[in-house]
């Protein structure tokens, strides 16, 4: 569908190509890429490194983020973060390996929090800096405001961590279109690369997390079939064995936390080394003035490591069981996350699925790339032969808490999303006017064993007799992975319906203060951005129903044509204007007025797709 | 919209039957999801996303159903108006049901002596049980319409998936 099929003299020109952008937030490195003149691109920083480290440092004046920041964490280690990724919808209970860091830990109800120089943060408000500092610098290398983002998580991120994520760009200023799994990212940089058709899996290996994804091509739709991993298990886990090596071999007491960091750097230094070498120095000068002088040989590092190689094999397994699928079935094996480089790792995938794995894209660039892709589609940039599909699945089961401390899955694993389940549930006592709901998440058939990630509490069920009340509770997943879930008494008529808030999450007020706050601080105008905003909104509303009017406009009869070019000329007459409130209501007013034209469109697009499939299923 | 009135087999044009060209159900759902799926809609109004989220759910609920033999069998029960897994009949024969006793327990060893192995050969054997009764299923639904019939041989197959469930969940936590 092209934009430009409608041009009107007194509309706002809709944009040729709206400016969107892929980021993979990542546990050591993050980075942003666009789709120019139909190809993938990372946007480099100024001086033209494609990665930004992923840390943030709050100084005395300023608060740094990626090489700046990187440069002073063995200096200022407690208030330079890294690897927040690690931290992102975690309690202090789920971080085993929370003594490597030297942070200042603040033990909250849902997150954690860190206690830095600048106040307590949260890693939401941290991973925002970075998030912040890649909108930056996409809007400086395109020279425009972002129209949106597709935002990478690991594939086996659970619901506190994705909502962290969504949140995090938020606060960012960025309007996510879509998180987007890394692995499915990458698959799309490399399907739509290599015009491939089979079953693929996709082994990432992060700084801090491990996904594999099992995932079909067929006919342009990339069908997840299924996903495992490990959210603690990555790259920096390699480095902390090194430096555990070390302490070992050279006979070191336990360090400060400076030295920690500046070991650490070396380890991760070696680990990178031993890729293309045997064998890699350590060397490294302690603040006592005790010199560190190691040699780490490649058998040594693959002997220290075994177990943590053996770790990601045990994902591997279950997803191609839950694909219902064995290793000879795989068609090919795409090396993911700059972890993947380590020789011992390509080895024992190698070995595992009998055939070579794929390392034709950079592995630190093609989950950016790949979301850029998506993002690209996404934003309306569709281009011929844009018109392939993705089709994801959820990682974990979702359930409810039910008599025995039992968990019932309303929602399996691996479930394609977006998805909506129900459920019913009754009263146990006479009279009882309330339920208490616990929503968790977790293969796990215990409760305490689970992730609990909501409890809330449907109350003004009329007294009636036990068991004569019906609860329906349902589940809704959506595209993005996120979990809503209302419960309805069904028999008395009461609607008492209710929507989780998820208590690792931020309200929506919680968010908008931290945007206000941070706009605050920056030379921006609060004022100027909203209108920018709702401009962008505006430009994009009326294109979308510009091109739908086009395509489908035959479907209305003429008042209802009327009401809709009207709707439209309201939001045009006053995008330019000074009234923020009046456009924002004129774009709502817009929405409300294409609802009914809307699900007439998508039945004609379903009746379609019906025709389409007789006329195959003939041939 | 899609039409929430039509039954799941309509919904992808196939015939009312317990066997069918799966192909052609795994092309109609793509044809769908390719018309509905919120990717569609992303820059679209709040309304449209709404719309296609529920829309996209909705072709998601029904290919699984149809995708999974013992949710299609007892979905197809269901259109007969017959309930497959009715709370006050759940009777199975008791030389099933002491097989798959026996076979929980057999797991339940190979779980706790790590033998992933034996769990591996377990997995199967339920899995080849279940496909010969899945045919059993089959021509009691699509030959003869023996709604009533197939009530007991579809409970199996639930109880069936159950086992592998189980099994692969101690294989799971065999593997770490």
């Amino acid at each position: 569908m092209a934009l430009l099929q409608i041009s009107e003299p007194d509309a706002p020109v809709p944009r040729e190509h709206r400016l969107a952008v892929g980021i993979d937030l990542g546990t050591t490195n993050s980075l942003v890429a666009t789709v120019r003149n139909r190809i993938p691109v990372v946007l480099p920083d100024e001086n033209g490194h494609p990665l930004l480290p992923s840390i943030v440092r709050y100084g005395e004046r300023s608060v740094d983020v990626g090489y700046a920041a990187q440069a002073m964490q063995a200096r200022d280690p407690r208030n330079t973060i890294v690897s927040v990724k690690r931290m992102m919808g975690r309690g202090l209970a789920d971080l085993p390996d929370a003594r490597r860091f030297p942070y200042r830990f603040i033990d909250e109800p849902g997150m954690v929090k860190l206690g830095t120089r600048a106040g307590v943060k949260s890693p939401v408000e941290i991973s925002a800096e970075i998030l912040r500092a890649l909108r930056i610098r996409a809007e400086a290398v395109l020279a425009g405001k972002l129209a949106g983002a597709v935002v990478t998580v690991p594939a086996y991120f659970d619901e506190a961590q994705r909502q962290a994520t969504k949140d995090a760009a938020k606060l960012a200023g960025l309007n996510v279109l879509r998180l987007l799994n890394e692995p499915t990212a990458a698959a799309i940089a490399y399907g739509l690369d290599n015009g491939s058709e089979g079953t693929y899996a996709i082994y990432d290996l992060g700084g801090g997390t491990f996904d594999i994804s099992i995932l079909k091509l067929t006919r342009g739709v990339f069908e997840v079939l299924a996903t495992n991993g490990d959210s603690a298990l990555g790259g920096d886990d390699f480095d902390h064995r090194v430096h555990c090596w070390g302490l070992e071999v050279a006979g070191l007491p336990p360090l400060s936390p400076e030295d920690t960091r500046a070991l650490m750097v070396k380890a991760r230094e070696a680990k990178e080394n031993l890729t293309l070498h045997s064998s890699a120095p350590i060397n490294a000068t302690l603040s006592e003035g005790t010199k560190v002088e190691l040699v780490l040989t490649a058998e040594t590092f693959t002997a220290i490591t075994a177990h943590l190689v053996t770790k990601t094999l045990g994902p591997v397994k279950r997803a191609l069981r839950d694909a219902g699928l064995t290793p000879a079935d795989i068609h090919g094996v795409v090396m993911v996350g700059g972890a993947t480089r380590m020789p011992q790792i390509q080895k024992a995938v190698a070995e595992f699925f009998g055939q070579p794995p794929l390392n034709n894209l950079d592995p630190d660039q093609v989950v950016a790339l790949g979301a850029a892709i998506q993002a690209n589609v996404l934003a309306g940039n569709r281009a011929a032969g844009d018109d392939w599909l993705l089709l994801d699945v959820i990682p974990l089961s979702l359930g409810l808490e039910t008599m025995g401390g039992l968990s019932e899955k309303i929602v399996p694993r691996n479930s394609t999303i977006p998805i909506t389940r129900a459920q019913e549930f009754t009263t146990y006592k006479d009279g009882q006017t309330a339920i208490a709901i616990h929503v968790v998440q977790g293969e796990r058939e215990k409760v305490a064993d689970c992730r609990s990630l909501a409890r809330f509490e449907l109350r003004g069920i009329p007294p009636m007799p036990a068991g004569a009340a019906r609860v329906k509770v349902t589940f809704q997943v959506d595209a993005d992975g996120l979990l809503s879930v209302s419960a309805r008494e069904q028999t008395s008529g009461v609607e008492a319906a209710i929507v989780v808030q998820p208590s690792y999450g931020l309200s929506d007020s919680e968010i908008a203060r931290m945007l206000q706050e941070s706009i605050a601080h920056a030379t921006d105008d609060i004022a100027a951005r909203a209108i920018a905003e709702a401009q962008v909104e505006a430009d994009q509303l009326v294109a979308a129903t510009r091109v739908a009017l086009a395509a489908d406009g035959d479907l209305l009869d003429p008042p209802a044509r009327r009401a809709i070019d009207d709707a439209i000329a309201e939001v045009v007459r006053l995008r330019d204007g000074s009234d923020n409130a009046a456009l924002l209501a004129a774009i709502d007013a817009l929405n409300r007025a294409t609802g009914e034209f809307a699900a007439q469109r998508m039945d004609r697009g379903v009746a379609r797709a019906l025709t389409g499939r007789s006329i195959d299923a003939l041939t | 919209m899609i039409d929430f009135s039509r039954n799941h087999f309509q919904l992808f044009g196939l015939p009312e039957r317990f066997r069918f060209d799966t192909a052609v159900l795994d092309r109609a759902y793509q044809g769908l999801q390719g018309e509905v799926h919120p990717d569609r809609y992303a820059t679209a109004g709040e309304t449209e996303q709404r719309l296609a989220l529920q829309a996209s759910a909705r072709v998601n609920e029904a290919y699984r159903t149809l995708k999974e033999p013992v949710a299609r069998a007892q979905y197809l029960l269901s259109l007969h108006g017959v309930n497959a897994v009715d709370e006050t009949d759940t009777r199975l024969p008791f030389d099933f049901l002491e097989r798959q006793l026996e076979r929980r327990e057999a797991a339940s060893d190979a779980a706790d002596s790590g033998d992933t192995a034996a769990l591996e050969q377990i997995l199967d054997e339920v899995r080849t049980e279940a496909r010969a009764l899945e045919s059993r299923v089959a021509s009691l639904l699509d030959d003869g319409g023996a709604w009533d019939a197939a009530r007991g041989p579809v409970r199996e197959l639930r109880f069936l998936t159950k086992v592998v469930a189980d099994v692969d969940a101690m294989l799971a936590r065999v593997e770490g």
